[in-house]
Order: structure tokens, then sequence, then C-alpha cells
């Protein structure tokens, strides 16, 4: 008991915890970086991944939404607003699909929803905006940023189509 | 000389200062620097979470639980979950029950790595903080990967998870485990004998154990005080009681009691995350029943019938029989529980949260009368708090 004591003391004495924690902290300068430059370097998404809302078109230029407001009815936020009227063809389709991105939570219910894959969540996150009218969104943006994505929106809806 | 009276101090600590961890507003009152009453301000970050969910459908209510704690949604969320799924009367498949074990357990290293390295920078250690994060985010990026965000996860549906896990993720949650105990031994070389955090927790908001059982303490806090409590051992949900660990319990009750409970507990995390990686079965991971669970997409798609299920449950939801519930989890913090009032509508018709901080937050004026000032940071630190589930 009583060496033992001793030791505890010169321990305390030589301030041993202190040293091993500084050769520790210096141990960890050599270890490989684990950092990224942010702009031009970025992490990796998953196809999961929910970002910046984008309405798509089928192949031969026909947008997806046919104004079933499903998306509408789910939205925890109450951040879509959507009004449907028939086209002069007689399909069904969107005259406003507004959503407002300030009030979106991103819980992805609108992409879940959506019966014929329409509006979907992409991999886009930085839309950071300098003014807040910015970011309520109608169908012309969205429908932009639906042909701007829409490469890695079908890349990443293949890649997950096996777990939906 | 004649005994002079000084006039005790008020002073004001947050709400924005780096150490309440959040929006505390802290009135003390101070004799020279020992704090003689300690009253917490709190309703800084309320948003009217409980009223909110009686207005939206029990689907729709889910993502406001991520929002509580934001610090570990999915054990949250899990906790509501539960509920319904009481409500409700179902089973979740066994994958399912696999599945939100282990990603509660994620939500547990998540929780308690941020609360140590935090813990640490208000006692004066900088360098843990900066290793956790990096911790952190190869967790955010298991949760990214199954759920598509990295924290704000709506993944734990009624009736199980949302979707199964991607491939190779369970091999890279493995690899993920077989190295993280070295950050964990890392950390405790730096803190565990330190003589300056130490110096900082030990003998610092002491709760007795009979004390921390009256103040409704519960997690790791009440464990710190010596009790052998734990909700995942006395009343198993899901499939923890298929699983081994052992519940840490402290003796002293003090900050560093805390401290080294939370840190062992990390250590049986891992061990969790470990067995579940071994023992988790192939199968349903949300429970069939379609009145409850949205169908596959690809059988949306095809069937008439799944069609309708999939209109009726994204627009209406699913009204659960009349009744009531209490339903709790070992979160991270403690014992969060979730109290669930059906009318037979397809909407809560009340839902209380009950949230381990604010129990503790309650305490903090007995655990700190008679301390120094900066004691009130650690004791502040070492208790857990997060705004988002206090104030609700």
């Amino acid at each position: 008991m009583k060496f033992k004591n001793i030791i505890n003391d010169l321990k305390k004495y030589f301030l041993i915890e202190i040293f091993k924690g500084l050769f520790l902290t210096f141990k960890y300068l050599f270890k490989k970086k684990v950092t990224i430059n942010y702009p031009y370097e970025k992490g990796k998404l998953s196809p999961r991944f929910r970002g910046e809302h984008a309405l798509r078109r089928y192949p031969n230029g026909e947008e997806r939404c046919i104004a079933c407001k499903l998306c509408e009815a789910i939205c925890p936020a109450q951040a879509i607003k959507i009004e449907a009227e028939p086209r002069e063809d007689g399909s069904r389709r969107t005259t406003r699909y507004d959503i407002d991105m300030t009030k979106c939570i991103y819980c992805g219910f609108c992409a879940e929803a959506c019966p014929v894959d329409a509006i979907v969540e992409g991999p886009n996150f930085e839309f950071a905006t300098e003014t807040r009218e910015e970011l309520f969104y109608d169908k012309e943006k969205l429908l932009a940023n639906g042909d701007r994505w829409e490469e890695q929106i079908a890349l990443a809806q293949k890649i997950d189509s096996p777990y939906k | 000389m004649t005994d002079t009276k000084i006039k005790p101090i008020t002073m004001n600590f947050g709400p924005q200062h780096p150490a309440a961890h959040g929006v505390l507003r802290l009135v003390m009152e101070m004799d020279g620097e020992i704090i003689t009453r300690a009253d917490p301000h709190i309703g800084l970050l309320h948003r009217g979470t409980e009223k909110l969910i009686e207005n939206k459908t029990y689907v729709q209510a889910l993502p406001y639980f991520d929002r509580l704690d934001y610090v570990s949604p999915m054990n949250q969320e899990h906790a509501y979950a539960l509920a319904i799924e009481k409500l409700l009367n179902v089973n979740v498949p066994l994958r399912g029950q696999y599945i939100r074990v282990l990603f509660c357990e994620i939500g547990r290293i998540l929780n308690h790595i941020l609360n140590i390295t935090t813990f640490a920078i208000d006692v004066g250690a900088m360098t843990p903080l900066l290793w956790g994060f990096e911790e952190r985010e190869k967790l955010m990026e298991f949760y990214e990967r199954v759920s598509g965000a990295r924290l704000h996860a709506s993944y734990i549906r009624p009736g199980g998870v949302h979707q199964d896990l991607p491939d190779g993720l369970l091999e890279d949650i493995g690899l993920w485990a077989d190295q993280f105990h070295g950050f964990i031994d890392d950390v405790e070389t730096l803190l565990t004998e330190n003589r300056i955090f130490k110096q900082r927790t030990v003998g610092i908001g002491k709760v007795s154990r009979d004390e921390a059982l009256s103040l409704g303490f519960s997690g790791p806090c009440l464990r710190a005080s010596g009790v052998k409590w734990d909700l995942r051992k006395s009343q198993p949900y899901e499939v923890y009681d298929k699983l081994d660990f052992d519940i840490p319990v402290g003796k002293t009750g003090d900050c560093y009691a805390r401290y080294l409970v939370r840190m062992e507990e990390m250590r049986q995390s891992l061990k969790l995350i470990k067995q579940v990686i071994n023992e988790i079965p192939n199968g349903d991971y949300i429970t069939e029943d379609k009145k409850i669970a949205p169908p596959k997409r690809s059988e949306m798609k095809g069937s008439m019938e799944a069609l309708i299920h999939h209109f009726k449950l994204y627009t209406e939801g699913f009204r659960p029989p009349k009744g009531r519930t209490y339903t709790c989890v070992e979160a991270p913090k403690g014992e969060f529980g979730v109290i669930l009032e059906s009318d037979g509508s397809n909407k809560p018709y009340r839902c209380k949260i009950r949230a381990p901080g604010f129990y503790f937050l309650s305490s903090l004026d007995y655990m700190s009368k008679g301390h120094m000032l900066a004691d009130s940071v650690a004791i502040i630190g070492s208790l857990d708090i997060v705004f988002g589930e206090i104030d609700r």
C-alpha cells in the first residue's frame, strides 16, 4: 500500500499523465489528414441523400408531375402549394408548383409519396441565396433544377431502386 | 472590526454563452464567487412541438422527434415509433429490430462523443473535441447512407425502418467499430488521469443515490450516482434482451463519475454494435401490414391495391384504436418517454414528451449551490443538456 502511494506521488511529481497526453497529441501530428479542401473537394454523398428539390421530366421532355397532390398532403411543414388544371390536350398538369424552401424540413416525404418519381430531393446541397425571396421556389425553378441535375438524380434512383 | 454584509450579486449566464450548451439563461445569485442560487430560465427554443404534433398525422409528426434532441435523433424517433406500435399493436420484423438497435447505439455513441468532448472543452481541454468530431463525422456518414440525412433522419418508422440497409454498410460499420476503441483509449489517456480535468470535476456537482432518485434523474447521470437502472435491461424493448452488454455504474455521483460512466457506455455500445453486425438476420425490415407501412415502390406502380394503400397512407395515414400509452426508451441522455393518446382519428389527440434533460436542468440549483462560478460550467457540461428536447 505504502509502496503504491510512493509510486503515485512520483507519478504526480513528474507530471507523467501530462507528458503521456502531450506525447499522444504529438503522435497525431503525423497521422494522415482527414480534412478536405471543401469548395474544391467534396465528401461522398449516398444515393439516398436528401438535398435540394427538383421536378423531373420524362426522357421525351414531358413533365412527370400529374398534380395528384400527395406531396402537398404529406408535407409536415406545409411547404408545398400546388394548383392544377387540365391542359389543352386534356392531360392533368400543374399550373403552379411552389415549394417554400425556408419552411421545408428535408424529410423526404414528398419524394416518397410521389407515385411518378416527379418530385425528388436531389444531391445538391449548395443552394444558399442572398435573399429570402430566392428560396421561394416556383415550378419553373424546380423544373430547371430537374434538368440540371437529371443525370445524377437518375443514377441515384437507379442505385437505390432495389431498396425502395 | 465589524462584520460587513455584502449584497449578493445577481449574475446572468447566457442565453448566448458557449458553455451553456444552447440557449440556457441561468440567473445566478452569487456570494462573492460562491453560487447561492441558480435559476435556469428555459423556453428560448420553444417551438410548440407537442401541440404541432396534435395537428399532424402520425407519420408526419415523426420528423419533429429528430429535432428534439438533435444530437442523437434516431433514439427519439425510436420512442415515438414504439409508442405508435403499442397503440396499433403491430410487431416489428426481427431484422427491423436489429437495424433499430444498431442505429440507436450509433446514436448513443454520437451523443456521448459530443457530450464528453464538449464537457472537456468547457473545463479546458481542446483536443478531444477535434478528434471527437472526426468520429462523429464518420457516424453521421452512416446515418446519411441509410436515411439520406446526416442528422434529421426520419428513418425509424412505425412498423420498422424506412429502407433496408444498403449494400456494404454493415461491413463499413464493422470496420469503423474495429478502430473506434482506439479513439476511446486516446480520449481516456488525455482526460481520465489528467490533473486539470480531475481538479475541475472530482467532487463537483455531487448527487447522492437518494437525491438522484428523488430529483427524477435517469440515464448516465442516475447510474453515476450508483443506481443500477437501465431501461434496456429493466424493461427490454426490441432485441436488447438477446444481446449481451453491461451497465456501468458509478460510485461518487459527481461530474467525474458521470464522465466515466459515459466512457464505459461507449464501449458497451460498441460491443452491442459488433453483436448486431454478427447476428443480424435477413428478412423484412418493416411490417407487412399495408395499412401501416406503405408498399414497395415497384409494387405500388404495378398493383392497383398497393396504389390505393399508398394513397391512403400518404393522405390520411392510419387510425390507431382509442387508447393511451406511455412508452419510454433508454435514450443516451436518460429515459425519453412519449405519452401518446389516440382518440381513434388519424392524428394524435395528445402527445406529451418526457425529456430527460428537463429533470437534470431543474436540479441545477441543488447541484451548483455552494460551488464556485466556474464549477457551474462543469456541472452543466456533465449533465448533457440539449435544449431542443428541454424546450421542445
